[in-house]
């Protein structure tokens, strides 16, 4: 088992915004959490990370408990997340974003990882020297999965990737998910307003709900289900 | 990048007008209170009288001015505009990087011949020598600031923490100016920490509040501590730094050599002013290569991305507690070296020297040369201590030169006056990225 989350709770100041989450993702798994805006999705994610810290429950990753470790302890760990809205550093050049991103990996596999990197995203071996906050919005986010994958890690977290980009880099991001999965064994966790495109893509999906997990099962089941279908699929305008 | 519009409203003569209008209604009803009336010491009573001859001056001053300073913005904006559609269609000249390594390498040798042109001219090696103490609180601050990007006012507490080591260190305890060179930096740093560690989860004006509130304390303990500090008569007669044990006086103490008898020339009070001049230049060029050496190590990089997004550097795995400790404590050794060399120079310090305009002005060389920019605060520094001396003539409008200087370059120049930031890495023609560290890592 890759990650086991066991009853988790988290709160924001007074604001309770997950009521005692299950969730599991095994090694080599897309794992998909879809629900409404609000529903806690980001938030889960974040909790993983310790932003906002479990108030209960027991987060395991990789059979060592990390519920109470602090944010870049987890990061050192082998998760490596790809945050919503990108965050990727803006006044810096393409190179050196990636060369954050593995500040804290093995150096011995630096060329390595770079290299994997330009071969997924050719377009990021081009802008190299140019600053990242020049770059289209759908480049913006190629960077921000090549730094996350500059760390090597075990587990990558995916938040909300396709918000806000053109219909053709949504395709090719999923795209990208699904090779990283297939070519190089990555286990991924992907959050996603997407429904419809994630389910697809997805080994496993939760579906959550006012900070509970209300549905579960595999992708194509979840697809078929006629709740998530008219909750999240039908008349949403998601295609 | 080929779609940039460049589009500008154009400003028409009635728009012009009206908006000097309201400028000078404006002026007008300001001006009836404070300029328009008056009162005189009428025989034990007061009388008020009306002046509204000053007061139409007033008013049309103020409208010519609005006018003035509404034209210069518009044509200085449009002139700009034109240099943006040229620099569009054609890419290629002078890269800014190279114009900025050139003026470099001009102000490096400016700085070292200045001593021996102006070998007579005590006004100018001590104003050289300010400038050059300006320069490296700059650097030091720009560790915080610039890089960092965690703002902090009370910059001028870690040079006073500096100025004061060595004065008690030197006046209490007979150390010399090199044995307390690294305690003093030490100190500095030390509280550099001390002052890190409650405002960790500060961010912004928060932060900002609480370093300004910092400056203040170490100010106000230094006046109040009097058996620590001599309170505010501060502590006179620091021994000045020696050169390899020869001092710069008149005679020679029992058993010793000054600098004059060792190397047989006559003694003149010049070369110590020299001495110090070339102390200054070679110290804040040790803080440029350290700084520019840090910058593309790890840690700066840390530090520019901590600037950028804490949490995504969080993500990243790095310690965002450890990075601001470093770049605190960093930032205070350099200015704690800098207020050392001003304890040492001036020979008489007090609380005085360390008040809030200190760390204004250098934060204000760090913004107006362009945050993180190493040259724009040389250029900064010089320009704001050459600004009030060559405004000594207009006496007591000195400071309002001064204040109409910044204002002008923000105007002009809104991300300071050398924006351009250079990458910490570079590709050779391969493609493969250059990098020192990097390769010493892998090694």
């Amino acid at each position: 088992m890759m990650l086991t989350m066991e009853g988790v709770h988290a709160h924001y100041g007074h604001i309770h915004a997950l009521h005692g989450i299950d969730v599991e993702v095994q090694v080599g798994e897309i794992v998909t959490l879809i629900g409404a805006n609000g529903a806690g999705k980001s938030t889960l994610m974040m909790s993983l990370f310790g932003r906002p810290q479990a108030s209960a429950g027991r987060i395991v990753f990789d059979g060592e408990d990390i519920t109470h470790l602090s944010t870049h302890d987890i990061a050192r760990r082998g998760i490596a997340l790809v945050p919503e809205g990108r965050r990727i550093f803006p006044r810096m050049t393409v190179l050196e974003n990636l060369q954050i991103g593995a500040a804290q990996a093995d150096p011995a596999n630096y060329e390595a990882d770079i290299a994997r990197v330009y071969s997924m995203f050719p377009i990021l071996q081009e802008r190299l020297s140019q600053r990242a906050g020049t770059l289209s919005g759908g480049e913006q986010q190629m960077l921000a999965i090549g730094r996350a994958l500059m760390s090597r890690p075990k587990l990558l977290l995916l938040d909300e990737p396709s918000l806000g980009l053109a219909p053709i880099y949504i395709r090719r991001i999923f795209q990208i998910v699904r090779e990283l999965n297939q070519d190089h064994g990555m286990t991924i966790l992907l959050v996603e307003q997407n429904a419809n495109q994630a389910l697809k893509v997805a080994h496993r999906a939760y579906v959550l709900q006012h900070g509970e997990i209300t549905l579960s099962g595999t992708g194509a089941e979840l697809l078929a289900s006629p709740e998530v279908r008219a909750a999240y699929l039908e008349g949403g305008g998601h295609a | 990048m080929s779609t940039v519009v460049f589009a500008r409203h154009q400003v028409t003569a009635t728009e012009r007008f009206r908006d000097a209008g309201w400028v000078a209604f404006v002026a007008l009803i300001l001006g009836i209170p404070l300029i328009g009336l008056t009162t005189v010491d009428g025989g034990g009573a007061l009388e008020v009288e009306t002046r509204f001859g000053v007061l139409a001056i007033f008013v049309v001053v103020s409208f010519v001015g609005r006018l003035g300073l509404r034209w210069l913005i518009d044509t200085m904006g449009a002139r700009k505009l034109e240099r943006l559609r040229d620099d569009s269609n054609k890419s290629a000249g002078i890269s800014p990087v190279k114009v900025v390594n050139i003026l470099g390498w001009i102000a490096l040798g400016a700085s070292i011949a200045l001593p021996i042109m102006y070998s007579d001219n005590r006004y100018v090696v001590d104003t050289a020598t300010t400038v050059l103490i300006y320069v490296m609180l700059g650097w030091g601050l720009n560790v915080v600031v610039g890089l960092a990007g965690l703002l902090d006012l009370g910059y001028v507490a870690f040079y006073a923490v500096g100025a004061y080591s060595y004065a008690l260190l030197s006046t209490q305890y007979g150390w010399g100016f090199w044995e307390a060179l690294p305690v003093s930096g030490g100190l500095a740093a030390t509280f550099g920490i001390l002052l890190g560690y409650p405002i960790l989860r500060l961010r912004g004006d928060y932060l900002a509040i609480v370093t300004l509130g910092f400056g203040e304390i170490i100010r106000i303990i230094l006046v109040n501590w009097t058996e620590f500090s001599n309170g505010p008569n501060g502590i006179s007669s620091i021994p000045r730094p020696s050169l390899f044990g020869l001092d710069f006086t008149r005679s020679p103490a029992e058993g010793e050599q000054t600098f004059a008898s060792f190397f047989g020339i006559e003694y003149s009070p010049m070369h110590r002013l020299i001495f110090l001049y070339y102390l200054i230049l070679v110290l804040a060029l040790l803080t440029h290569a350290f700084v520019s050496r840090l910058r593309k190590l790890p840690i700066g990089r840390a530090w520019e991305a901590l600037r950028e997004d804490e949490i995504a550097c969080q993500a990243m795995g790095m310690n965002t507690t450890n990075i601001k400790l470093s770049a605190f404590a960093i930032g205070a050794m350099l200015g704690g070296f800098a207020g050392m060399f001003f304890a040492a120079r001036q020979g008489f310090i007090s609380p005085e020297s360390f008040t809030f305009t200190e760390s204004a002005i250098i934060l204000a060389i760090v913004v107006l040369g362009g945050m993180g920019s190493q040259m724009g605060v040389v250029l900064a520094a010089t320009l704001l201590v050459l600004i009030p001396e060559f405004g000594r003539n207009f006496s007591e409008y000195r400071m309002l030169l001064f204040g109409a200087a910044m204002v002008l370059i923000m105007v002009w120049k809104p991300s300071g006056l050398l924006s351009h930031r250079e990458p910490t890495l570079r590709l050779s023609r391969g493609g493969a990225a250059i990098n020192d560290a990097v390769k010493e890592a892998a090694q």
